[in-house]
């Protein structure tokens, strides 16, 4: 057994478990036992842990340690918006009445569930200038697919689906992918030298048999699509819609919006803009908004107020239908509720300034150093490339992972595609400037060890509790759960 | 009144300081690339700034309005279940390197996220009996329906065979994710003692190839079904068992869907430790044969070494994803439900071998109790005689909602109305007892109903 150090690896649950320990204990059967017939009946939970309470909390307690947290510095992962999550979020959402109401209470019983569902969509309408939100999607992805199933509905309605969605280059993986499942066939804009869409090539590809352009704004190199206007006039002109992917919405909440900019649908993403955890994965929430044409093709049951009462509605003869059981990822809108009632509009705006701030100053004091494909003005992030790193034969993977040894979770690497060796720092409008001074000292560091000593680079992290792990032998041969040793 | 500014550490000296050292004269040069007139010039009607005080008494009265019985008289299930929770499980998964991580992209320092994952995929494939898992979906729905594309992808037929034992909430949001990509949902029936009609699925199934047979074990009525009957079915048409859970605390008690030759078990994780929480969030568990390794979505994490040798976790399989493949990656879906899977897992940890068997023999026999005696009053009537799980459904002398809405007021939920999904059954009531309901509880929901 490995010794004990504060860097020990933590054995499984399966090898920590011992026969006969318990954890938990109900109160005795009030009933008289019953067994189902002995057909349905299984033997034993075969490998299943038998741990006592001590064992369990010390062993989640323990694996925590090996992550980094958003609550300890800097998490600069660029379009992941990793922000500050309010610690009164995770109050209110796990307050008695909301987090113990069940899906099915009668609605007379869910009415403070169902007004602050109200109240959330009509605060997200207002701030995206839309007509109305569906909160239902869980994840921005699950919110794409919406949106375009959604779109999908509009043309089937006015004629025929139409075959293919465009998406620029730029894009998220999650964009081709969904417009994929909603049944179009993708095809790619490219970009200018300024980083933005490129006019005369969209109007090229802008045919009738487009269904929607996906947009994300600002786009994935932190540029806002200051063309946007005309891109929504030549996608109309052809009857097409403007999908915009609002993943990076906190770049300009409270100062300007979708709604004004010529976009029929979008999706945003509650655990950005609006501050819910990632917890390591999830559960995120991706609601939709739509304008007034698109109203009838929003997903199922809409939450509607008749007279003071809040009520489910699940007719809606044009509705694409569900994508998710019940409403949605409630406790997620409660925390985004608390955080937009904490803010207001005004904090929201102000949430953007800085968040733009951030990244502009330290894209200003790092420019001298790492290499700046694209010059156009940067909104909340900025994309470097390890271009001058190269020449110490230094790579981008290099530098995130020896950020690590300084402390930092490294930014989002070899993204957006069109950036070759790309490092996408977002810092959001959470980092003081004493982080920020950090981060660049870190990266200048870096780029000097790469010349000096590139070696130290290349075998980074030197501090992690396991260092670079071999990614390609575990797909090659995976092993994708514990086994017994024989 | 709130402070707007409390979660931005910059104070206003920050600010001015900042713009001067990247020589900007103001904030609004930053924005140069916003047009002026789509700036917004007004008041959005925006609620807020209020201060912590004022946010909770507003959220407070919000959980307020919501009118609740008491645990133990509660009868609601239908695809959310309470059961009684380790005190642990939210304190763990409220520890900050959890819950404000992101997906585990950079492993060395992800450690933490990453094994509690991969010991996750480790008990959801010995509670389902199958081979592989991923770290999670959306719900039990979702995972469902991409369950079905899955097997669709493997073996291409555009049609699906599916049991109307299914929830009926599963099935829509089926519809919804196979309906642009053309692949046709044919329903089947069931028997007269509520359970899936092999016969019914074998005549589907010979009229036209399909790719999966659908069935729900419990059933969205609480039956439990003859899945290795309907095994053997599904394999003798060509098509894979797909296996829908939404309620694996039965897994506790009841075979594995695995060794009943399930191929895929698509399911719902809420059972474990998450709040029912008006419906969200929960977890999508999707388990399968190892044959559908490449073609599952998702994320899996995988183990590893590092340049030292020593053990770690990793995302693996990753070519299969949509910010590698794209258009043609396995799913859309980027985000899962991370720490919901974590919860579920912590849970597992907890109750453990003998408490989860210990939980579902709870749930079995208090169904069966209260079975038996809302059975045996006057006006209501059984109208299933096949066993079930943690559910049953009660044919009421009277419109269901009326008398949940009666009941409701005398402090009991006595159950889902089952006509909210299908009008012709709305005497109809679908009637859920876990271990949180007490026999006294159970003695005076049967009580009320002798009392209709």
């Amino acid at each position: 057994m490995e010794p004990r150090s504060l860097k020990a690896a933590e054995r499984l649950l399966f090898e920590i478990s011992r026969p006969g320990r318990r954890g938990f204990a109900l109160p005795a059967l009030d009933v008289p036992p019953a067994e189902p017939p002995a057909r349905h009946l299984r033997d034993d939970l075969e490998g299943f842990p038998e741990l006592s309470e001590v064992d369990v909390v010390r062993h989640y307690t323990r694996l925590s340690r090996l992550n980094y947290a958003i609550d300890l510095g800097l998490y600069p992962l660029g379009s992941c918006t990793m922000k500050y999550n309010p610690k009164i979020n995770e109050k209110t959402a796990r307050l008695e009445g909301l987090a113990d109401a069940h899906p099915h209470l009668p609605s007379a019983a869910a009415q403070g569930c169902l007004g602050l569902m109200h109240d959330l969509e009509r605060a997200l309408a207002a701030l995206c200038g839309m007509d109305r939100f569906t909160l239902q999607p869980a994840a921005g992805a699950q919110g794409e697919l919406v949106g375009i199933l959604m779109a999908r509905a509009f043309h089937v309605d006015r004629g025929k689906a139409r075959q293919v969605v465009l998406i620029p280059d730029s894009a998220h993986g999650t964009n081709p992918a969904s417009a994929h499942i909603a049944g179009y066939r993708v095809e790619q804009v490219p970009s200018n030298a300024a980083g933005r869409v490129d006019l005369a090539a969209l109007r090229e590809r802008m045919t009738g048999e487009v269904a929607v352009l996906m947009l994300t704004n600002p786009n994935t190199l932190g540029v806002f699509e200051s063309d946007i206007e005309e891109i929504a006039r030549i996608v109309h002109a052809k009857g097409g819609l403007l999908y915009m992917d609002g993943a990076n919405l906190n770049a300009f909440v409270g100062i300007a919006r979708p709604g004004d900019m010529g976009v029929d649908v979008h999706h945003l993403n509650l655990h950005k803009t609006f501050s819910t955890p990632h917890g390591g994965g999830g559960p995120g929430a991706g609601p939709v908004g739509v304008r007034k044409d698109l109203v009838p093709y929003l997903p199922v049951p809409t939450v509607e107020k008749e007279g003071e009462r809040y009520v489910l509605r699940h007719e809606a003869p044009k509705s694409i239908g569900r994508v998710r059981s019940f409403y949605g990822n409630f406790g997620m809108m409660v925390r985004a509720w608390t955080y937009i009632l904490a803010l207001g509009q005004e904090g929201l705006r102000r949430n953007a300034e800085m968040a733009v701030l951030n990244a502009n100053y330290i894209r200003h004091h790092l420019a001298g150093t790492y290499d700046l494909p694209y010059d156009a003005p940067s909104l909340h992030e900025v994309v470097f490339s390890d271009r001058r790193q190269q020449e110490a034969g230094v790579h981008t993977l290099d530098i995130a992972k020896r950020l690590m040894d300084y402390g930092f979770h490294p930014p989002t690497i070899y993204f957006p595609l069109i950036v070759k060796g790309a490092l996408m720092i977002e810092p959001t409008e959470s980092e003081p400037r004493e982080e920020l001074d950090l981060f660049i000292a870190a990266m200048r560091a870096i780029d000097e060890e790469a010349r000096r000593d590139p070696a130290l680079v290349r075998t980074a992290p030197h501090t992690t509790p396991v260092r670079r792990l071999d990614e390609v032998a575990a797909a090659r041969q995976p092993v994708l759960r514990w086994t017994p040793v024989s | 009144m709130g402070d707007a500014h409390r979660y931005v550490p910059a104070s206003d000296q920050d600010r001015r300081e900042m713009l001067e050292s990247i020589g900007r004269a103001s904030i609004d040069e930053l924005f140069v690339g916003i047009p002026a007139h789509l700036k917004i010039g007004t008041a959005l009607g925006v609620p807020g700034p209020l201060s912590e005080v004022e946010v909770l008494a507003e959220i407070g009265a919000r959980a307020q309005a919501n009118r609740a019985p008491d645990p133990a008289f509660q009868f609601l299930g239908g695809g959310a279940y309470r059961h009684a929770v380790p005190a642990l499980v939210d304190h763990l998964i409220s520890r900050t390197e959890f819950y404000s991580s992101y997906t585990p992209y950079q492993p060395e320092i992800s450690q933490g996220t990453l094994q509690a994952m991969f010991e996750f995929q480790t008990l959801i494939c010995q509670l389902t009996g199958l081979e592989i898992s991923n770290a999670s979906m959306y719900d039990g729905a979702s995972s469902l329906a991409e369950a079905i594309l899955m097997v669709e992808r493997q073996r291409p037929r555009g049609r699906v065979v599916i049991s109307d034992r299914v929830h009926p909430e599963y099935r829509q949001v089926t519809r919804t994710y196979l309906g642009a990509l053309g692949t046709e949902m044919v329903m089947f029936g069931h028997r007269a003692d509520g359970t899936a009609d092999p016969e019914a699925a074998r005549r589907e199934l010979a009229a036209k190839p399909a790719s999966a047979l659908v069935i729900q074990h419990p059933d969205f009525f609480g039956c439990l079904e003859d899945v290795e009957t309907l095994a053997q079915v599904a394999h003798d048409a060509g098509a894979a068992l797909v296996v829908a859970v939404a309620e694996p605390v039965a897994l506790g008690l009841l075979k594995a869907p695995g060794s009943q030759g399930a191929d895929v078990v698509a399911g719902e994780g809420q059972s474990f430790g998450v709040p029912v929480s008006y419906g969200g969030p929960y977890l999508g568990l999707l388990a399968a044969r190892t044959t559908f390794l490449r073609s599952m979505p998702g994320r899996i994490v995988g183990e590893a070494r590092d340049v030292d040798g020593r053990r770690g976790y990793v995302l693996t399989l990753s070519t299969r994803e949509q910010h590698i493949r794209r258009e043609k990656a396995t799913s859309n879906i980027c985000t899962n439900e991370g720490l919901a899977a974590l919860t579920a897992a912590i849970f597992m940890a907890t109750v453990g071998k003998s408490g989860l068997r210990e939980m579902a023999s709870q749930c079995y026999a208090k169904t069966a109790y209260a079975r038996a005696a809302i059975g045996s009053v006057r006006g209501c009537r059984l109208p299933y005689a096949a066993p079930v799980f943690n559910e049953f459904v009660v044919e009421l002398p009277a419109p269901a909602e009326d008398v949940v809405r009666r009941l409701h007021d005398k402090g009991i939920l006595a159950g889902l109305p089952i006509g909210r999904y299908d009008a012709a059954r709305s005497r109809q009531l679908l009637v859920t007892v876990t271990e949180l309901n007490t026999r006294a509880a159970i003695d005076r929901l049967a009580r009320e109903l002798g009392g209709l």
